[in-house]
């Protein structure tokens, strides 16, 4: 019997147990993560080794520099994520592994290793999409989220506003054109000499800024539209500066980030708060790493309970690229027998399909 | 004792079962660069079809590098994800001893040649000695004209193998002539058998790593950092 035919054999003996434990691993970017999660929700273990120092003097990610990273840490990190859980392999279920979208050099790193992991141990492969990750890490968060529900996923790589209209039934109802959330605030920092990364150090400054003193524009595309474009903003942000130095006038640096996170935020908000309404859904939640964004949060929770919507989000561990939410989206794909072949790819780009 | 070996450091995806003394099962495939999608299922086929299941399997033999940088990767993470598994060592090697232990017992230098792209191969050279393999030049970058002075200056047949050969053939020839020797087919391009033995040989000699420990050879430097480097030495 093939790999694929004893999996698909093993998935209905696994879907028996009262207890099903996934091994989850994530490299998408820059973080080598593994998590051990137990029926979907419940994290035993999270490891996350951050890479950002060794990122920080290139003033962004540099892939070559991931990838190594990745197969330097991802064995230290899996044998953590076990012991820190109190289990072995043997008392693993099923494997799951981020293979998109991301960096493709460093997304190969964990799906090579996932897959010999599977076929050495035997266990089933579950391929997550990354995005479908941090819708989850909300099922991980609020025990009783179900869905249907409305999610703005924000982070460096990707915004989008998705229909969660059941357990891997997604309609995407927006995304962006150009930059996303992140990217639009990781180069708004860099641009103000805030370092990397971005989002935090935007955050941090604006909180000492005003957000109205600069008026900058809010894109929303044609009318209804709930995609989004930051490319402009981002541009006019630059353009400001650039103004602003060759007429040797000085800048409130506090002000700028304020005003831009402004801008930024009102569109998410204003989109997200549309597409609930556009899909009367009365339950709205945010994931991703702008999803960290304290403002954003209070902002959006703010519309969510004046229009009589229930608002959730994630704590700050679970906004980050981490295996816990692989994982928990890796047991919603196989409790469908929803498992992966040996052949699994990583794509740099990927649409999130539904199951 | 049963090594599975596996080498996609370059455009070939090879991997193969070695049993003690005896070669069980070898793939090759020389076709296009899709080491991802295709070494998991390469190393189930060729389990299932010389009877051994993956748990018999007691060292896992990759190579280590040079060569392209994700192909090493793809390598490495598999090896030591099955060597984690099955709680058994990996013995990395390198890329450029696999290559030149193709040819066996031969007479000459033996100069495997990879493409590295930016005009620069990697390589190294070789001679028998005995029933062992010396090198006698250790693995560098550089450019084939540097190589070939190199080579012109010594003595003797050089034997040319790698993926670096179609690229270069015409060049070598004219710089050493009658002294430049080409492997045939089956004998140039990276073999997972030829990593096999050569693992058996390193494992006897204690030399092997533990799942966690192993790190290919990249034997350069990523470009940011190389860039990096650059403008940190022009600030000093
Ligand atoms: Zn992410």
């Amino acid at each position: 019997m093939s790999y694929i035919e004893e999996m698909a054999c093993k998935v209905n003996e696994i879907m028996e147990k009262k207890s099903i434990k996934v091994l989850s691993i994530e490299t998408s970017c820059d973080e080598t993560s593994c998590a051990v999660v137990e029926n979907g929700r419940n994290v035993l273990s999270n490891i996350i080794s951050s890479q950002v120092d060794f990122h920080r003097k290139f003033g962004g990610v540099v892939p070559e520099v991931a990838s190594r990273k990745h197969v330097e840490l991802i064995d230290y990190v899996v044998d953590d994520a076990l012991s820190e859980a109190g289990v072995g392999f043997e008392d693993i279920d099923a494997v799951a592994v981020t293979h998109g979208p991301g960096l493709v050099g460093a997304l190969l790193v964990g799906v090579s290793h996932a897959k010999a992991l599977a076929f050495a141990l035997k266990l089933p492969l579950v391929g997550v999409h990354h995005i479908e990750g941090h819708i989850c890490a909300n099922y991980i968060e609020h025990k009783t989220l179900e869905p249907p529900y409305i999610t703005l996923v924000a982070s460096g790589g990707h915004s989008h506003l998705v229909h969660v209209k059941g357990y891997g039934k997604y309609e995407i109802l927006g995304r962006t054109r150009d930059d996303a959330a992140g990217e639009a605030f990781d180069k708004v920092a860099r641009a103000l000499d805030l370092g990397y990364p971005g989002g935090p150090l935007v955050e941090a400054l604006a909180r000492e800024g005003d957000p109205r003193a600069i008026d900058f524009p809010r894109t929303y595309l044609e009318d209804g539209s709930l995609d989004f474009s930051f490319s402009g903003l981002k541009t006019a942000v630059l353009n400001y500066l650039n103004t602003c130095l060759q007429k040797g006038e000085s800048v409130n640096r506090a002000d700028v980030a304020a005003s831009f996170q402004q801008a930024v935020l009102d569109v998410l908000v204003d989109k997200t708060v549309a597409a609930a309404r556009k899909t009367g859904q009365r339950v709205v939640t945010l994931a991703g790493g702008v999803a960290s964004n304290g403002r954003l949060r209070e902002e959006l929770r703010q519309r969510c309970t004046a229009a009589g919507y229930e608002f959730m989000y994630p704590s700050g561990i679970l906004c980050t690229d981490n295996a816990a939410m692989i994982g928990c989206a890796g047991y919603y794909r196989l409790i469908t027998g929803t498992i992966s072949p040996l052949s699994l790819n990583a794509a740099a780009s990927m649409e999130m399909d539904s199951y | 004792m049963k090594v599975l070996a596996i080498d996609t450091s370059s455009i070939v995806a090879s991997a193969a079962v070695l049993d003690g003394d005896k070669l069980a099962a070898e793939y090759i495939l020389n076709h296009r660069k899709t080491h991802s999608e295709h070494l998991l299922p390469i190393i189930e086929e060729i389990l299932e079809s010389c009877g051994t299941d993956i748990s018999e399997i007691d060292i896992i033999a990759v190579a280590s590098g040079p060569g392209s940088f994700t192909g090493l990767r793809i390598g490495a993470a598999t090896a030591k994800g099955l060597a984690h598994a099955l709680g058994i060592p990996v013995v990395g090697v390198p890329t450029l001893d696999g290559l030149a232990f193709n040819l066996p017992y031969c007479d000459g230098i033996i100069c495997p040649i990879m493409d590295a792209r930016r005009n620069q191969v990697y390589t190294a050279l070789y001679r028998w000695e005995q029933d062992g393999l010396c090198r006698i030049k250790d693995h560098s970058a550089l450019s084939i004209e540097e190589l070939l002075t190199e080579l012109k200056a010594m003595s003797g047949k050089v034997i040319f193998l790698g993926d670096g050969v179609p690229v270069h053939r015409e060049y070598i020839k004219e710089i050493l002539g009658d002294r430049a020797l080409f492997a045939p087919p089956n004998a140039d391009r990276q073999r997972a058998s030829s990593l096999a033995e050569l693992a058996i040989r390193s494992f006897r000699r204690g030399l092997m790593t533990k799942y966690n420990e192993f790190t290919p050879f990249y034997l350069r430097k990523s470009q940011a950092e190389r860039e990096y480097e650059k403008k940190q030495g022009a600030q000093e």
